[in-house]
């Protein structure tokens, strides 16, 4: 990996969120909504009512035909913004409609590699910077693959979030850190988004190992349905992550169309509201 | 000085046959984009893959296998009746359909059971299109009892029943897969989803030469034999190399098995056959990655894909199950880019016929998948003189698809 010439920039909202939530002893509830999904009026009414709901960070996919990483929820969540019509431009756009509302609350992307290597990468870093996009994840672009996407991104002051998993051998966790910013997302399970969280033991553990080899913030995904989970969760993590729960709400409150109801928006900000109170009580 | 020389020449002379590079990159195309929790399985089977590749005794149990479980070598068959219907080159076949399990797909699978068992992986599972994979797959791992699950495309499932139902009675579990067109793109999806959550121990044997490294590199290599033979073969029955060599394009095992050989051997011509579906001129209507696709990564590497404007991936269209597939290996990739192998579409149509052609002026019912390969030859020979010699890949029997091709040309039975 080369890193020479390049710029880390780490003063960005991600980083000023963890450090003001380590101060008041909290940790943040980041919820995963798909950009576009189940339209992008809808996604957008969602997006700019998180904040609000109790989302610390908010991480927003880009639709892919193909994510391999995703269980059937998430699936079926990219096919609807698809079939919507959502594109980059659109996800894009998203973010800019959501930063004239908000200018505190850190967007993480997170995706598969290639829309963005098609996009173009460097018109990609350099577009979703100043729509006000803080940080992104490519689920199938880990460090080792990475040769184009780090350092225009590290450059453009952007996080790049890695996956560390329970797989994640020592040699590979150090290289990982060195070509992290922003946070690690520890992936709580072996599978698919949305698959059953039961071994906490496991994640504990593995937590403790990356702390004792990064002083960067923890976020816990993968598996988290329930506050009683968020709030275990919360014991190990800085953010506790939730995605597939949240587009399984809006999945249960679409017509047999397929579209949006007058339910869809409140009953996912009731959720994230539900989800994210054990972690606002510790303070 | 001629020293000096001969080094420098070195390069040039394994040109095309020196890739991957360390990293699992031909040129730009390869690579190993998968997420983190699959990066150290396949780190893992390159260890393993590289060190079985020069082991004397796993290459001499995989040998035996091939010959006389396998049923190698596959005879080198001089057409006479095709090569005088068309007039032109003279044409071999090379009989891939008559192996063990009726196609070239046993080639790759008995290399990677034997590494799967030395593995110690107890649980295999792999994708199909045609099924012709998944059948080579559920037959290695009957022989060597070992659980197989197979993920398999809804629509793929419907159209090649024959192969199903011979999946089922080899014992292995099949697994429908409905997201997208249900068809080898799907199903190749969620086998990575399975690896994914079963990362102890379970191996993915994927059937085509593409996926994240080593599986292009290996794959390829345990089909090379396809090609070694045809070497040895074509230089005991004419006393010198073929002059052009064809073969049709899913993902591209059966012709870089059949290639990788003679990739330095300059004059010799080399055609890849795409499936061109309804046409591609059609929009989505086929399956002509190199020939109408753009450069982008799926399923672990970077490689010619249909796709939109936005980097979706697009389902495309062939009769042929097989083909079926909006990517090709990035070995393939690589040699359009270096214009090594010239990459060409056939309809479904064009190969209905020669399938119907070749089965009556030959007594040999091919695959759906090679029939595209006859198709081109059919249009290649003619403009070739007679002592041109062509080789063709018939890596496939067609038993699988006679309900298909009964369809779609109307035939009452």
């Amino acid at each position: 990996m080369k890193s020479l010439g390049v710029r880390k920039i780490i003063n960005n909202r991600i980083d000023q969120c963890f450090t003001e939530l380590n101060a008041l002893g909290r940790t943040a509830f980041l919820p995963y909504i798909t950009a576009g999904d189940p339209d992008f009026e809808t996604s957008k009414r969602i997006l700019l009512g998180l904040p609000a709901a109790g989302a610390d960070l908010i991480e927003i996919g880009m639709p892919f035909s193909d994510p391999m990483a995703d269980g059937s929820i998430i699936q079926a969540s990219s096919v609807r913004a698809l079939k919507s019509g959502q594109t980059m431009n659109k996800t894009i756009d998203l973010v800019r409609r959501f930063r004239k509302s908000d200018s505190k609350t850190p967007i993480i992307l997170m995706g598969y590699y290639n829309p963005v290597y098609v996009y173009g990468v460097n018109r990609f870093v350099s577009d979703i910077k100043k729509a006000g996009v803080d940080g992104i994840i490519i689920v199938d672009l880990p460090h080792d693959a990475d040769c184009e996407l780090y350092a225009p991104a590290m450059n453009e002051g952007l996080s790049l979030i890695r996956l560390v998993t329970p797989t994640t051998d020592h040699a590979r966790l150090q290289n990982i850190i060195q070509h992290t910013t922003g946070f690690i997302y520890y992936v709580s399970i072996t599978g698919v988004t949305g698959s059953e969280l039961t071994n906490i033991e496991e994640v504990a553990a593995n937590v403790k190992r990356i702390r004792s080899a990064s002083a960067l913030p923890i976020g816990i995904g993968f598996g988290i349905k329930t506050h009683v989970q968020v709030a275990e969760i919360s014991r190990y993590a800085d953010a506790v992550i939730a995605g597939s729960v949240l587009i399984n709400k809006i999945a249960g409150t679409l017509d047999e169309n397929g579209k949006s109801t007058n339910k869809t928006v409140c009953s996912v900000l009731n959720l994230v509201s539900k989800l994210s109170l054990p972690l606002k009580l510790k303070v | 000085m001629a020293q000096f020389k001969a080094l420098a020449d070195q390069p040039e002379l394994d040109k095309y046959r020196s890739g991957p590079d360390n990293y699992g990159y031909f040129g730009n195309f390869g690579g190993r984009y998968v997420a983190e929790t699959l990066m150290p399985l396949v780190l893992e089977l390159e260890r393993a893959y590289d060190s079985v590749r020069c082991d004397r005794c796993f290459q001499n149990e995989l040998r035996e296998l091939l010959n006389h479980y396998g049923g190698r070598p596959s005879p080198l068959y001089l057409a006479e009746r095709f090569t005088e219907h068309l007039g032109g080159a003279k044409i071999y076949f090379k009989r891939d359909e008559l192996n063990h399990t009726g196609s070239h797909k046993i080639n790759n699978c008995l290399g990677q059971i034997l590494l799967a068992l030395r593995m110690g992986k107890t649980r295999i599972i792999a994708e199909t299109g045609a099924g012709q994979h998944g059948v080579a797959v559920a037959t290695v791992c009957a022989k060597y009892g070992i659980p197989c699950e197979i993920y398999m495309g809804a629509t793929d499932i419907e159209r090649q029943s024959p192969n199903v139902a011979r999946m089922k009675l080899l014992g292995a579990q099949l697994n429908p897969v409905t997201s997208g067109a249900g068809t080898l793109k799907d199903a190749m999806n969620d086998a990575l989803r399975d690896w994914v959550t079963n990362v102890k121990n379970t191996y993915y044997m994927i059937g085509t030469a593409a996926g994240p490294h080593p599986y292009p590199q290996m794959v390829r290599d345990f089909q090379s034999v396809i090609g070694n033979e045809v070497r040895e073969q074509m230089l005991a029955c004419e006393g010198r190399l073929p002059d052009s060599l064809v073969a049709c394009i899913g993902g591209g095992s059966n012709a870089i098995g059949l290639f990788h050989s003679f990739l330095n051997d300059k004059q010799i011509n080399i055609y890849g056959v795409e499936a061109g579906g309804h046409g591609i001129e059609v929009e989505n209507g086929h399956a002509a990655s190199m020939t109408c696709g753009q450069p982008g990564i799926l399923h672990g590497n970077r490689t010619y894909l249909l796709q939109d404007d936005d980097g979706q991936i697009l389902e495309g269209h062939s009769l042929s199950a097989g083909l079926d597939y909006p990517g090709v290996g990035p070995e393939h990739a690589w040699l359009k880019d270096k214009g090594r192998v010239q990459y060409v579409a056939i309809t479904d149509k064009e190969a209905l016929d020669a399938l119907r052609i070749c089965t009556q002026l030959e007594g040999i019912i091919p695959a759906l998948e090679p029939s595209h390969a006859i198709a081109y030859v059919m249009k290649l020979a003619p403009t070739l003189p007679k002592q041109h010699l062509l080789v063709m890949n018939l890596c496939g029997r067609g038993d699988k698809d006679l309900f298909t091709v009964t369809r779609a040309i109307g035939m009452n039975i």
